[in-house]
């Protein structure tokens, strides 16, 4: 799909717009995607149903990291995001964009949580202040 | 009868005859001055019979030339106001002093301090700069129009309809009283109950939306419709700055949508995310607006470094000196400007340790940015400079800007900036920048690719006059305001006790009116250039000896820009193909497919403004109403199929005859 030449898209190009460079993904890439994906929701069911783990640290864990597995399950099979679609954009998009999120984020807490222990009035234990 | 009341209430909200400020005699003749210009602007629209032409040509129009031509016109009138404001603060400052309390009450002055930062950075630098990008981008980059042309004009339009409700405060009830960014408590519901702050917020959110989805379409078209052979490390380096603004208003704006929208909740639903009720904290607003605050700084001032960049390499006649350092610098700017925000607020007290990493990133961003300035230089040593108006504005832009930098990493030391935050010296700091850069650039920008969208040039002496005006005018303004700084004055006060410190603001006035000499002296030149448009003409497309693509085609552009997509084999492309004795193809023409003009964009756009209009005087009725009508509007654009045609093999033939005649009547 990528190797598509530009020629070929002035003559054709014209009256439908759709974009020629995105992978649409086969039937087994679906299906994959979809029992790869039934698996990871069934797991956490089962934890939290089953209660099959006691300590709730270690289960949340657990459920976020599965749950992260799911997103970048989706982001494989169903949106077809791989280093080479779109000529490498779109993974480059979402590296940036994980860098901004994680930045804004973080970046926040680590302000917010400086600014909250040394100026809001409130019966803070005083030795805890960073 | 408690009926009645309660309909007219949800149609008119808070609405009522008190909300026009009919005693305020400044902008009771501002408004009358406002209505005779408009009865003349429409009676002169009718009269030639021009209404037509202005919809289908211009409102309507899809064409990228047209709406960022547009995006200039509303950051000019946009300029004009904001600079009006700037000069009733310099007048009522060097007046109120001690028992003179000037001529503007406290109320007064703060909404007039708040409109003119709103304005001149929402609505005359954004303006400026998307409309120098959405004009220059796809000719440089050898395409016929953005990624999505119904976008653009729709963004267009939502950018204006913000602008006009920020115009209409003006007369009807109130602008904000509390800085351009608003800070909660101040503007949260007890602190502002009037409608001051929801016109701030609904005029940001519109034009937001706009600005978001231009910065979308300029991103794909960069990425996806250059001319085939240019490389990203073949783009113009102006093509280069504009991925990198657009990627960061793509990234940054959402930020201030969700912080105006929390606003906005605290302000309509009762809701405590920046009050200090229910855990919620006015601390959190200043950190996230200024997460969308700092790389907004950059939003603005990278299109202008690669303004400067083409200018320079033009009238030196030499390659950019570092090309790739430059791009390096500007993608190094991009991620940076992420992680500096804490510089505006260092006194809120988050403590040494946040303090001293965001001092030291700021200080950091300084290097890729005096890098690019280290290029400048380089790229004029040894080059043969003419000095033309665009390179006289740059390097007035050069000097200036170096001193504003410098303050800059002044202010970036904690330490210094406990001393300095929220004094003049910050006031002149980020003017010194703006003006130096942003403002100094949109006129290098406008006097350098003037004569490629209107075809002719503009005048050189009325131009210098402009420029020697507003450089001179800048220093005497802003460096009275460096000294009041030193001496611990603060920001945004109507009226001082001391009075020896009256001397510096009435030098700072002096300042200002010289700058308004400038301005003056720019419209002249625009006017006389246009009188003078048949000396002034530019025929061969090319009038400064080029080196980008944009030169490549007539002026103005024809409505395909391109009768055939250039092919690049090198930086400088257009250069190129001059230096290898490119031939301009006479023949062989065939039909252009181009996008149709619609009214879409433009209604839906009046649609948002109405319903933020009708949303800031909380009535419901008709935001019901308008909120139906603008999906009603959406739905039916959708059913328009109506949207491509092609320019006849034909007209193609036809318009490049012409370019071909005047090109040998000219040589």
């Amino acid at each position: 799909m990528s190797n598509h030449n530009h020629d070929a898209h002035a003559h054709h190009g014209d009256h439908d717009h759709h974009e020629d460079d995105t992978p649409h993904g086969s039937l087994y890439d679906y299906v994959v995607g979809f029992v790869l994906s039934v698996i990871l929701t069934a797991i956490p069911f089962w934890l939290v149903m089953g209660k099959v783990i006691d300590d709730k640290t270690v289960l949340s864990l657990i459920l976020l990291g599965i749950g992260a597995v799911q997103i970048v399950v989706h982001m494989v099979y169903f949106l077809h995001m791989s280093p080479k679609s779109q000529g490498g954009w779109n993974l480059m998009a979402l590296i940036f964009t994980l860098v901004l999120v994680v930045i804004t984020m973080a970046g926040s807490m680590w302000v917010m949580y400086h600014l909250h222990s040394n100026m809001m009035p409130m019966p803070v234990n005083m030795n805890s202040m960073p | 009868m408690s009926e009645h009341f309660d309909l007219s209430k949800m149609i008119f909200g808070r609405l009522s005859w008190e909300a026009i400020p009919y005693h305020e005699p400044i902008l009771i003749f501002t408004f009358i001055g406002v209505i005779l210009g408009g009865i003349v602007v429409v009676g002169a629209l009718s009269y030639f019979k021009l209404w037509g032409p202005l919809w289908r040509n211009w409102i309507t129009s899809i064409d990228h030339k047209k709406i960022g031509i547009m995006y200039m016109i509303l950051g000019l009138v946009m300029f004009v106001r904001g600079f009006a404001d700037a000069l009733m603060m310099r007048g009522q400052q060097a007046l109120s002093f001690g028992d003179n309390m000037g001529y503007l009450p406290p109320h007064h002055y703060d909404q007039v301090f708040t409109a003119h930062g709103v304005i001149m950075i929402f609505f005359f630098a954004m303006p400026i700069v998307t409309g120098l990008m959405n004009y220059i981008v796809p000719l440089q980059i050898g395409a016929r129009d953005v990624s999505f042309p119904f976008l653009n004009n729709f963004s267009f339009w939502m950018t204006a309809s913000g602008a006009a409700l920020v115009m209409v405060s003006l007369f009807v009830g109130e602008f904000a009283k509390t800085g351009w960014l608003a800070y909660p408590p101040l503007s949260g519901i007890m602190q502002s109950p009037d409608v001051g702050v929801d016109y701030y917020i609904w005029a940001l959110q519109i034009a937001g939306v706009g600005t978001l989805l231009s910065g979308v379409n300029l991103i794909v078209t960069i990425i996806k419709m250059r001319a085939p052979g240019m490389t990203m490390m073949k783009m113009p380096v102006f093509t280069w700055t504009a991925l990198c603004t657009n990627i960061l208003i793509v990234a940054a704006f959402p930020i201030l949508t969700a912080v105006l929208a929390m606003l906005s909740c605290d302000r309509y639903l009762d809701t405590n995310f920046f009050t200090s009720d229910l855990g919620g904290s006015a601390m959190l607003y200043v950190n996230l607006i200024w997460i969308w605050g700092h790389p907004e700084v950059y939003i603005l001032v990278l299109p202008v470094f690669g303004i400067f960049s083409e200018v320079v390499a033009t009238f030196c006649k030499k390659r950019l000196f570092g090309y790739t350092s430059m791009v390096y610098a500007t993608v190094v700017i991009t991620i940076l400007s992420y992680i500096v925000w804490l510089h505006h607020f260092f006194t809120m007290g988050a403590g040494a340790s946040v303090n001293s990493f965001f001092g030291i990133s700021t200080m950091i961003i300084s290097i890729p940015t005096g890098a690019k300035l280290f290029n400048w230089l380089f790229t004029m040593y040894h080059g043969r400079i003419r000095f033309e108006l665009p390179m006289v504005w740059t390097v007035g832009f050069m000097v200036t800007f170096v001193i504003g930098g410098m303050t800059g990493v002044m202010l970036a030391v904690p330490a210094a900036d406990f001393v300095l935050h929220n004094s003049l010296f910050l006031i002149a700091h980020f003017h010194n920048v703006i003006i130096g850069g942003v403002v100094f650039g949109a006129f290098a920008a406008i006097n350098y690719w003037f004569p490629k969208a209107f075809g002719f040039k503009l005048d050189y002496k009325w131009g210098l006059a402009s420029f020697w005006f507003w450089f001179v005018g800048f220093w005497v303004a802003f460096t009275p305001l460096y000294v009041l700084g030193f001496m611990g004055v603060t920001r945004r006060m109507s009226h001082f006790d001391d009075p020896s410190l009256q001397i510096w603001f009435q030098i700072a006035a002096v300042g200002g009116l010289l700058v308004a000499l400038g301005i003056a002296c720019f419209f002249i030149q625009i006017g006389v250039s246009f009188m003078n448009r048949k000396k002034l003409a530019d025929v061969t497309g090319d009038p400064w000896d080029g080196r980008t693509l944009e030169w490549s085609t007539s002026s103005p552009p024809p409505d395909y820009n391109f009768a055939f997509t250039p092919v690049v084999h090198e930086q400088d492309a257009w250069f190129d193909m001059k230096k290898n004795g490119f031939k301009r193809p006479t023949e062989g023409f065939i039909a252009i497919h181009m996008p149709k003009n619609t009214g879409a964009g433009f209604i839906l756009a009046m649609i948002s403004a109405a319903i933020g209009f009708a949303l800031i005087w909380h009535m419901w009725l008709p935001v019901i109403v308008c909120f139906a009508a603008l999906i009603a509007a959406v739905i039916i654009h959708t059913f328009n199929y109506n949207r491509d045609y092609h320019i006849p093999a034909d007209e193609v033939v036809a318009v490049e005859n012409e370019r071909t005649r005047l090109l040998s009547s000219h040589v």
